[in-house]
């Protein structure tokens, strides 16, 4: 038994980061998710797009355990998904997650939110913790706004925020869920530029978005969903310019042709 | 026309009343704050304990509840709350019997507090790797009490005026001075003047006071 997982360990870190194996869920009679495997390596930035209820959001907060799966396996890092508890919390540390509606704690200052998961789960000491959140807060290019509330920026540093905050943790992967959907337009760029940048310095990233451009020019891969499938999954020039399968035909042809 | 008043010991009873409040309210914070945690807890026998309390206990009068700690639990059961002298041991009494009841009110309060708090946030807090309870202690209840300070209050004002039950186990609050007052005085209208004035001079800052205690505290969202 022992023998098994050191040499599935072994074997994990050479390149395999996250791997889901015939991951199924359901929401009530709703199959969200239908055998999903998809593995994802180190240093590699996927892009999880398709239409609208297809399971994209689903999958990715499956990955920190956020929604439980009703059967198959995820492994992050070798280790399989935990169950509730210090083991699952501890994971989650190591996985960055952003939202659609950037969740920053109200209650707290910017640098107080990316300051929190420090202190209080990595138990760094707070000089050092102060120090790291400001470094990133103008690494993300809002460190002038560390000593306000959340509330008093914008969507696009809020987001920018959230990112930092994810980062602080110092994350093996990044999850982001749709992180430019509830934002204005003019501030759909400033994120997507912070992002663009993780991705060059080679951080492992799983994007679910509607943001082709970010598809095309930072994804190593697109992987596209539908009807809680995994539908086809190829590199993004050949995804954009020729689509194998119908149903990604049919999606390319109603986002890209306005 | 207040000449009768040297005979009775207002103050001393009012304070008895401020004493009875205080404690019951530190004590029906801190259970009811438990409560609310067990409600919106993962674990489900805690849940359903916490909502069998609630539902239970505040469906009982408070008369009940009073009599049943110095009936039931200090007469038939011994149970006197470490005092032998009769007054201080139905004193405790009341406080207990009050902080039962006013928890169950307060955890409600609290549990409206917490509905206040986006889910976002608490998956956002659970995603950096913070346990269930570093979620609940650092980032909903912080932003569940700061909602919650105006049912609080109301909470509190009832709690103030519900002390009063106390005088049916004998404790010597305002309402019990009342009582002896009107047995011996003739000025009927002028006792309960004093005494609902009383009353008021305590509930009315407490309104006031965390009012603007809620505005200044409350999240900007």
């Amino acid at each position: 038994m022992t023998k098994v997982t050191v040499a599935k360990e072994d074997a994990a870190t050479s390149d395999e980061l996250v791997v889901l194996k015939s991951v199924n869920k359901h929401f009530g009679a709703l199959h969200v998710l239908q055998d999903i495997d998809l593995t994802i390596a180190r240093g590699e930035v996927v892009v999880v797009i398709g239409p609208s209820g297809s399971g994209k959001s689903t999958l990715c907060r499956t990955i920190n355990r956020l929604e439980t799966i009703d059967s198959g396996t995820i492994a992050i890092d070798g280790k399989p998904l935990p169950h509730e508890g210090r083991e699952l919390a501890r994971l989650r540390a190591d996985v960055g997650m952003v939202f659609q509606s950037f969740n920053l704690f109200a209650h707290k200052t910017v640098l107080d939110n990316v300051m929190l998961g420090q202190v209080k789960v990595r138990k760094a000491d707070k000089k050092q913790a102060e120090e790291k959140a400001r470094a990133l807060l103008d690494r993300v290019g809002v460190g002038a706004q560390a000593d306000k509330y959340p509330a008093q920026l914008s969507g696009g540093q809020q987001q920018r925020v959230a990112i930092a905050r994810a980062l602080a943790m110092g994350p093996k992967v990044m999850l982001f869920d749709e992180p430019t959907s509830a934002l204005d337009p003019e501030m759909i760029n400033e994120v997507l530029e912070v992002m663009q940048q993780l991705a060059r310095e080679g951080m492992t990233m799983i994007v679910v978005t509607h943001e082709m451009g970010f598809a095309r020019s930072a994804a190593n891969r697109v992987v596209f969903m539908a009807d809680g499938r995994i539908v086809e999954q190829s590199s993004p020039d050949q995804f954009f310019s020729n689509p194998r399968s119908d149903r990604a035909k049919d999606f390319l042809s109603k986002i890209l042709h306005h | 026309m207040f000449d009768f008043l040297d005979k009775y010991d207002v103050l001393g009873a009012f304070w008895t009343t401020v004493q009875l409040t205080l404690l019951s309210a530190v004590g029906s914070l801190i259970w009811g704050t438990l409560l609310a945690a067990m409600r919106v807890g993962p674990v489900p026998l805690m849940r359903g304990f916490g909502t069998a309390y609630v539902n239970i206990v505040r469906n009982i009068p408070l008369t009940v509840i009073i009599l049943f700690a110095a009936l039931g639990l200090k007469d038939t059961l011994g149970i006197s709350l470490g005092s032998d002298v009769v007054d201080t041991s139905n004193f405790r009494l009341s406080v207990l019997g009050l902080t039962v009841y006013t928890s169950a009110f307060v955890c409600e309060a609290i549990r409206a507090g917490i509905n206040t708090v986006p889910v976002g946030q608490a998956e956002a807090a659970r995603a950096i790797g913070l346990s269930f309870t570093q979620v609940l202690g650092l980032v909903v209840l912080p932003q569940a009490f700061r909602a919650a300070v105006g049912p609080l209050t109301n909470v509190l004002i009832a709690l103030t005026k519900n002390t009063t039950v106390a005088a049916a186990i004998g404790v010597a609050e305002a309402a019990l001075l009342m009582k002896e007052m009107v047995e011996n005085e003739a000025q009927l209208l002028l006792i309960s003047a004093i005494i609902a004035f009383g009353f008021c001079c305590l509930t009315l800052p407490t309104g006031l006071i965390l009012g603007w205690v809620g505005k200044k505290v409350a999240v900007k969202r």
